[in-house]
């Protein structure tokens, strides 16, 4: 194949390589940097998945995952994070094709969806802090708090990014500035979501069949 | 400019971005990563609750199902390809998992080894535990 291309290139200028083109253009060097970013974030995150998969039984006599966990909730808030997933990206298209009002309601559907799985994590939470399950009752709880809540900080400062981000659109338009961030705030919430299904295997799933 | 063969940014599908009209295809890109991500989601929970599958098994199933569904979230929703144009990002993203791989690996080893080697009796290895 190799020689295939080989000889069809032949009596044609090569491409220039990217090493001897000079910097790549600034949207490559920028969502570059920001995938290193993810990279590390995720990294944080495997420390956090480390000392929850060590902690997981040490529930000094108190709740354990299978009596605290409800699936269908947890159901919910994958079912509803993957589709804000999938509106992003839909969202993305909208924005790579400068249409204003489809980037406008793939926002809208992506944030609505977001903030729907913030609710229910929140009242999870709610609902365990009420029956004594909080951080300081055992070591297992600190690491699912930490982990899990860690998680849904993320997802609290991507809406509030998405939000401000509608904001650069609606006064600035799609200059080439605000598209890098569009860029960089998909990456950012398709990163989430591989995160959280880490979390529903690991912490959920793994939880109640065990 | 266009045709310097530049790394492709990552999220960034394979489309130039200038072309206008006709965007079917990244859409069905799209659709076709959220049906398999829903199909794999939905046997996930199907596989945890399930009385058909041997017990012991049930955790590796999963961790299996999970780790295809991250695969289908990078290649559908944020374009990572085998292309030459993406090989920065893949081994940006290779180191990563090698570090996230010696992390969890290695705290679940060295503690599984420590609660093995340490010489208390179980009553006091269970309290140290819960501490």
């Amino acid at each position: 194949m190799n020689v295939a291309v080989a000889l069809a290139d032949v009596g044609r200028e090569p491409l220039p390589i990217a090493s001897e083109a000079g910097p790549a253009p600034k949207r490559i060097v920028v969502a570059y940097g920001f995938w290193i970013f993810l990279l590390s974030d995720i990294i944080m995150f495997s420390a956090l998945f480390a000392a929850y998969a060590v902690l997981r039984n040490a529930t000094a006599g108190g709740p354990t995952g299978a009596q605290l966990f409800n699936q269908v909730s947890v159901a919910l808030e994958t079912a509803c994070l993957l589709a804000s997933s999938y509106t992003c990206g839909l969202m993305s298209v909208a924005v790579s094709s400068r249409n204003r009002s489809a980037t406008y309601l793939g926002a809208l559907v992506t944030f609505a969806l977001g903030a729907a799985f913030l609710t229910l994590e929140l009242r999870e939470f709610a609902g365990m802090i009420a029956i004594g399950a909080t951080p300081q009752r055992s070591a297992f709880l600190s690491a699912f708090f930490a982990l899990v809540g860690c998680h849904g900080l993320h997802v609290a400062s991507g809406l509030l990014w998405l939000a401000l981000l509608m904001l650069h659109v609606a006064l600035k338009g799609f200059r080439a500035n605000v598209q890098r961030r569009l860029l960089c705030f998909a990456l950012f919430w398709h990163a989430l979501d591989i995160i959280w299904v880490g979390i529903f295997t690991v912490v959920y799933l793994m939880g109640v069949s065990s | 400019m266009s045709d310097t063969s530049y790394d492709r940014a990552p999220g960034e599908s394979g489309r130039p971005r200038d072309a206008q009209g006709w965007t079917a295809p990244e859409v069905l890109v799209y659709t076709i990563g959220l049906l398999l991500a829903a199909l794999l989601t939905v046997t996930s929970f199907w596989v945890a609750n399930t009385s058909l599958i041997w017990p012991p098994g049930v955790p590796l199933g999963l961790a299996v199902l999970a780790i295809a569904q991250m695969g289908v979230h990078l290649v559908f929703f944020l374009h990572i390809t085998t292309g030459s144009d993406n090989t920065n990002n893949v081994l940006a993203l290779a180191y990563g998992l090698f570090i996230v791989f010696l992390v969890v690996a290695g705290s679940i080893w060295i503690m599984a080894s420590l609660n093995a080697n340490m010489a208390m009796s179980p009553e006091l290895m269970d309290l140290h535990l819960q501490r």
